[in-house]
C-alpha cells in the first residue's frame, strides 16, 4: 500500500514540533519517543505500520484546538484516532503525522431522558454510551461488532453501522449534533439537542468524512427507550437463491425485523467446528430477530414463519427461552473469530442490492475457485452490507497480495451490481484505489472540493479516502 | 423548452442549460414548497419524470427528481409501502398550487409528523445525482441503504434548497404501509403539560409514530403497526401517561394528515414560522414569542407559529437551542435562519466550490 512520501521539512522540525506541542499540553499528553509511538504504528488493519511523528492524547476542545492550530502553522499532518478499531486504515499515520488520539476525552457531559438525548466527549466507547443510560431504560442504536472497544469519534468519521441498523439507522441517522475543532483550531458547533441542525447539512457531511474534515470532540447522540423484549428464529434452507427470496418477501409482508443475518454454508461449517452452536450444515442459514412484547414478538415471528415455510426450510428454529436464543445467535456472533481459529482472513464490507444476493453469491464462489482462495460470507441480509471473509496464510509469500486482490474483485463486483465497496467500515487506505471504480473523476472532484473548504492545505487524514494520483496537486499546494 | 420556464427533459438537457446560463436561475419542481425569494429565469425540472426503478424486496426506490410526489405515492400504496418521513403537503399553509415533485420535497428537507420515529426526509435518502453551477453531473450514494464510500454529499443536497445544484434524480429506502393505526388523545393540556405527557411517551417502548399538540384541540399520539400490536400499545399507554390525564383512544390516523400539513395555520393572515428547538424549551419559547396561533408537532420538538406580518422571531427570541425558518411572510426576514462565523464560511465556501457563478443563491454575493 502507497503511503505520500514524509515531508522532511517536518521531519527535520520535529524538536520544534514536539516543544511547541509541550507548550500547550500536560507533559503526559504528548508521546514522541520512537519506543512509545509505536503503539500507534497501526490500527485494526495491522498489515500496514508506520509509527508517527508523535503522538498527543489531549482532554478537551481547547486542547485539541491548541494542538490544530499549531500543526496548521508547521504545516503537519494530523491523523485522528478513537479507538483504533479500524478495518480500513483510517488511523494509519505517515512518519511525518501527529497522531491526535481522543481517547482520554471520555466524559458523558449530559444525559436528558425528556429530550432523549445524551452528550458526551468522543473518545468515549460505542458500548459505555449505552451503559450510561441503559439503567434508564434507554440505548444508543448504533451497534458496530467493535462496540467494547470502539470510540464515538471513530464511529462518527465512519459513519458505522451495525447489526440493528434494518430498523434503527446508522451512526448518522442517531447523531444530533457536534462540536469539532478546524484544522486552523476554530471551534464549531454544528447542530445540538434538537432535530435537523441550520443551514446546508454539515453534519450530514461531516458523518462518514473520515477525519478529513475536522477532529470531532463531542456529540449528541439520539437515544431510544429499550424495546420490552427481542427474540431470534434460524433458519436454514438447500440454497442461496431460496433464503435471498425468503428474505425479500418477508420484508414484503410489512415485517420489519430489527435483524437479518445470513450465513453460508463455509460459514457455518466453520463456525460450527469452533462455536458448536448447533447450527444445522445447510447452504445457507438466516438469523431473524423482532422485538417488543412477548405478544407482539409471537405476532412478527408468526408471519414470518409462514413465509419462511413457503420456502421449504431444512430447519426452522424458534428460541423458546433466553438461552436458546443466546445459541442461536453464539455462532454469528462467533464467526469471525472462528475464522481467525482457522487462517489468517480478510474481512470485507461491500454492500449489494438485496435482490443480487445469489448472483453476487455465486460470482464469489467461482472467484474462490480460480484464486486458490476459500471464503465464508456473513451478510446483513436486510440492508445488503456484505461482509465476505477471505482465508489466507499470512507467513506465505504472496498469499496477502493474492487475498487482496481477489476482495478486489469481489468489490468491484458489489458496484457492478449497483452497490458500494464499503457498507460500514469506511474507505481508508484499503479501499482508497477503488474509488475510481465506484466513483467518476466528476463525483470524486465535488467530494474534494468539500475538503477544501474545510481543510484548505489538506493536512488532515490526508492520504486516505481518495486515490493518491487524485489528491497529490491538493496535497502538495 | 415550452411554457414559462426552461424545462429540460433528460439530465444532459438540464447539464446543457446550466452550463449555458448567465444569470440567476430560479429552481422550480412543482412550485408548492420553495421559501427562498425567486430571481432570474425559471429553470423547471417537471420534465424530468419517472420511476428508474422500484424493488419492493429491497424496500428501494429511484426516482427522476421531477416525479410528481402523488404519482410515487399511488406506485407505493399499490405495493403496501411509502416514504417512511410522510411527506407534508404545504399547499394550503403556503397558498400555493401544482404538484410536488420528489426533488423538490429533498430540496426542501420536508418531513412530517413521523420524523421522530422514521427520521427526515435526509435519513431516508440514500442516493442523488445532480448537476453543479458548472454544469457538471454528479452522482452520490446510491440504491443501496447503508452506503460509507466517500463523503455523504447525498445529505448535503437534502434541504440545501436548491443552492448547491439541480437535482436529477433521487433515491429512497422505503418502509411497509402498517396494518392499522390508532390515535391516543389527552385534553386540556397546557404546552409545558402536553411536552410532558409527550416526552414521557416517547420515552416509552411502545414506539410513538406521531407526537403533537395544539392547543385548544388537543394532544395527539400516534401509533401504528399489526392490529393486536396497536391495540396492546394503546393500552400500554393509556397506563403509562395516566398521571398527565385521562387518555381517549381513537380508531385510525386521519387526524395526522393536518398535523402534517400545518392546516391549523392554513388560510390565515400574518407569517408563518416553523422552529426546531429542543423539545423541552418550546413552551417557554412559545410564551415569549407573542404568536397569533401555533401548534407543536415532534413531541416540542417543532413549533409552527402564525406571527405578525414582518416579525422578526429571531430577534425576538435571540439565541436557543435550535433554528427558526420564516415559511411564508412579507418584508425583509430571511427565510433561513442565518448561520454566523465559522459556519457561514464554511456554507459560502460550498456554495462558491459548487456554484461558482452564483446562479443558484444570492448568498454568494454577501459572503
Amino acid at each position: 500500500m502507497e503511503m505520500p512520501k514524509p515531508n522532511q521539512m517536518v521531519l527535520s522540525a520535529k524538536a520544534r514540533i514536539v516543544a511547541r506541542l509541550r507548550d500547550v499540553l500536560p507533559a503526559d499528553s504528548v508521546i514522541e519517543d520512537e519506543a512509545e509511538t509505536r503503539a500507534y504504528e497501526c490500527d485494526a488493519l495491522t498489515a500496514y505500520r508506520c509509527p508517527p511523528l508523535a503522538a498527543v492524547l489531549p482532554r478537551t476542545t481547547e486542547e485539541v484546538a491548541a494542538v490544530l492550530r499549531i500543526c496548521h502553522e508547521e504545516g503537519v499532518p494530523v491523523v485522528p484516532r478513537g479507538s483504533g478499531t479500524s478495518l480500513a486504515g483510517g488511523a494509519l499515520p505517515t512518519a511525518d503525522a501527529v497522531i491526535l488520539g481522543v481517547a482520554r476525552m471520555n466524559a458523558v457531559l449530559e444525559t436528558d431522558y425528556d429530550n432523549r438525548f445524551v452528550h458526551v466527549q468522543t473518545g468515549r466507547t460505542n458500548l459505555s454510551v449505552t451503559g450510561a443510560v441503559e439503567a434508564d431504560g434507554f440505548f444508543y442504536a448504533p451497534d458496530p461488532s467493535s462496540q467494547l472497544a470502539c470510540a464515538i469519534a471513530g464511529n462518527i468519521a465512519m459513519n458505522s453501522g451495525g447489526a440493528h441498523c434494518l430498523k434503527y439507522g446508522v451512526t448518522t441517522n442517531n447523531l444530533l449534533g457536534v462540536t469539532m475543532v478546524l484544522m486552523d483550531g476554530r471551534v464549531v458547533q454544528v447542530g445540538g439537542p434538537f432535530m435537523d441542525a441550520a443551514g446546508l447539512d454539515l453534519l450530514g457531511v461531516i458523518c462518514g468524512s473520515e477525519g478529513q474534515l475536522g477532529v470531532v470532540t463531542e456529540a449528541w447522540l439520539r437515544i431510544l427507550p429499550k424495546p420490552e423484549g427481542a427474540r431470534p428464529v434460524l433458519m436454514g434452507f438447500d440454497s442461496n437463491e431460496v433464503a435471498g427470496a425468503c428474505v425479500a418477501d418477508i420484508i414484503k409482508a410489512g415485517v420489519l425485523p430489527v435483524a437479518i443475518e445470513f450465513m453460508d454454508r463455509p460459514c457455518i461449517e466453520a463456525t460450527e467446528a469452533f462455536a458448536k452452536a448447533g447450527y444445522p450444515m445447510c447452504e445457507a442459514l438466516l438469523i431473524i430477530e423482532v422485538e417488543g412484547s412477548p405478544a407482539e414478538i409471537d405476532e412478527q415471528l408468526g408471519v414470518i414463519k409462514s413465509i419462511a415455510l413457503r420456502h421449504n426450510p431444512v430447519e426452522l428454529r424458534e428460541a423458546a427461552d433466553e438461552d436458546q436464543a443466546k445459541r442461536i445467535w453464539l455462532g454469528r456472533k462467533s464467526a469471525f473469530g472462528a475464522m481467525g481459529q482457522i487462517n489468517d482472513y480478510m474481512c470485507l464490507d461491500g454492500t449489494i442490492p438485496v435482490s443480487s444476493l445469489p448472483y453476487v453469491l455465486r460470482r464469489i464462489g467461482e472467484m474462490s475457485r480460480d484464486f486458490g482462495l476459500d471464503v465464508a460470507n456473513v451478510f446483513h441480509a436486510g440492508d445488503g452490507n456484505m461482509h465476505p471473509l477471505i482465508l489466507f496464510d499470512a507467513n506465505k509469500p504472496g498469499d496477502l497480495e493474492k487475498c487482496e486482490a481477489f476482495g478486489a474483485e469481489i468489490l468491484k463486483l458489489c458496484v457492478e451490481v449497483g452497490g458500494c465497496l464499503t457498507g460500514e467500515h469506511g474507505v481508508g487506505i484499503e479501499k482508497r484505489d477503488l474509488m475510481t471504480v465506484q466513483f467518476a473523476p466528476d463525483d470524486l472532484e465535488a467530494q474534494l472540493r468539500v475538503k477544501d473548504v474545510f481543510d484548505p492545505k489538506w493536512l488532515l487524514n490526508p492520504a486516505k479516502v481518495f486515490p493518491l494520483h487524485v489528491t497529490a496537486s491538493r496535497r502538495a499546494a | 423548452m415550452k411554457g414559462q420556464g426552461m424545462r429540460p427533459a433528460t439530465e444532459s438537457e438540464l447539464a446543457e442549460v446550466i452550463r449555458e446560463a448567465r444569470g440567476r436561475l430560479t429552481i422550480r419542481g412543482g412550485g408548492t414548497r420553495a421559501i427562498l425569494p425567486e430571481a432570474g429565469a425559471v429553470l423547471e425540472t417537471m420534465g424530468l419524470t419517472g420511476v428508474e426503478l422500484y424493488e419492493p424486496g429491497a424496500l428501494t426506490l429511484v426516482v427522476r427528481a421531477g416525479t410528481p410526489l402523488a404519482q410515487v405515492e399511488a406506485t407505493l400504496a399499490a405495493e403496501g409501502q411509502r416514504l417512511p418521513f410522510e411527506v407534508p403537503d404545504f399547499r394550503a399553509v403556503l397558498g400555493r398550487a401544482g404538484d410536488s415533485t420528489l426533488g423538490g420535497v429533498v430540496a426542501a428537507n420536508a418531513s412530517g409528523p413521523r420524523r421522530v420515529q422514521a427520521g427526515a426526509c435526509r435519513d431516508s435518502l440514500i442516493g442523488v445525482r445532480f448537476v453543479t453551477g458548472e454544469g457538471t453531473v454528479v452522482k452520490n450514494g446510491g440504491r443501496v441503504m447503508k452506503n460509507v464510500t466517500g463523503y455523504d454529499l447525498v445529505k448535503l443536497m437534502a434541504g440545501s434548497w436548491g443552492q448547491l445544484g439541480v437535482l436529477s434524480e433521487v433515491s429512497f429506502k422505503l418502509l411497509p404501509i402498517p396494518e392499522t393505526g390508532a390515535t391516543l388523545v389527552l385534553r386540556g393540556l397546557s404546552d409545558g403539560q402536553a411536552v410532558a405527557a409527550l416526552s414521557a411517551a416517547l420515552g416509552s417502548p411502545y414506539e410513538v409514530s406521531g407526537a403533537a399538540h395544539l392547543p385548544g384541540q388537543g394532544t395527539f399520539l400516534r401509533i401504528e403497526g399489526f392490529a393486536n400490536s396497536v391495540a396492546y400499545r394503546a393500552e400500554q399507554l393509556r397506563k403509562h401517561l395516566a398521571p398527565h390525564g385521562t387518555v381517549e383512544v381513537e380508531e385510525g390516523t386521519a387526524r395526522w394528515a393536518a398535523i402534517r400539513d400545518a392546516a391549523p395555520l392554513a388560510g390565515r393572515a400574518g407569517d408563518v414560522w416553523r422552529l426546531s428547538v429542543k423539545p423541552s424549551d418550546a413552551p417557554g419559547l412559545v410564551a415569549r414569542m407573542g404568536a397569533e396561533a401555533h401548534f407543536l408537532d415532534w413531541g416540542g420538538g417543532l413549533i409552527w407559529a402564525l406571527m405578525a406580518p414582518g416579525t422578526d422571531l429571531r430577534a425576538r427570541l435571540g439565541a436557543f437551542a435550535g433554528h427558526a425558518t420564516r415559511m411564508k411572510g412579507e418584508g425583509a426576514v430571511p427565510a433561513l435562519h442565518p448561520q454566523t462565523g465559522a459556519l457561514a464560511e464554511l456554507e459560502a465556501g460550498l456554495r462558491r466550490r459548487f456554484d461558482p457563478r452564483g446562479l443558484f443563491s444570492d448568498a454568494l454575493v454577501a459572503a
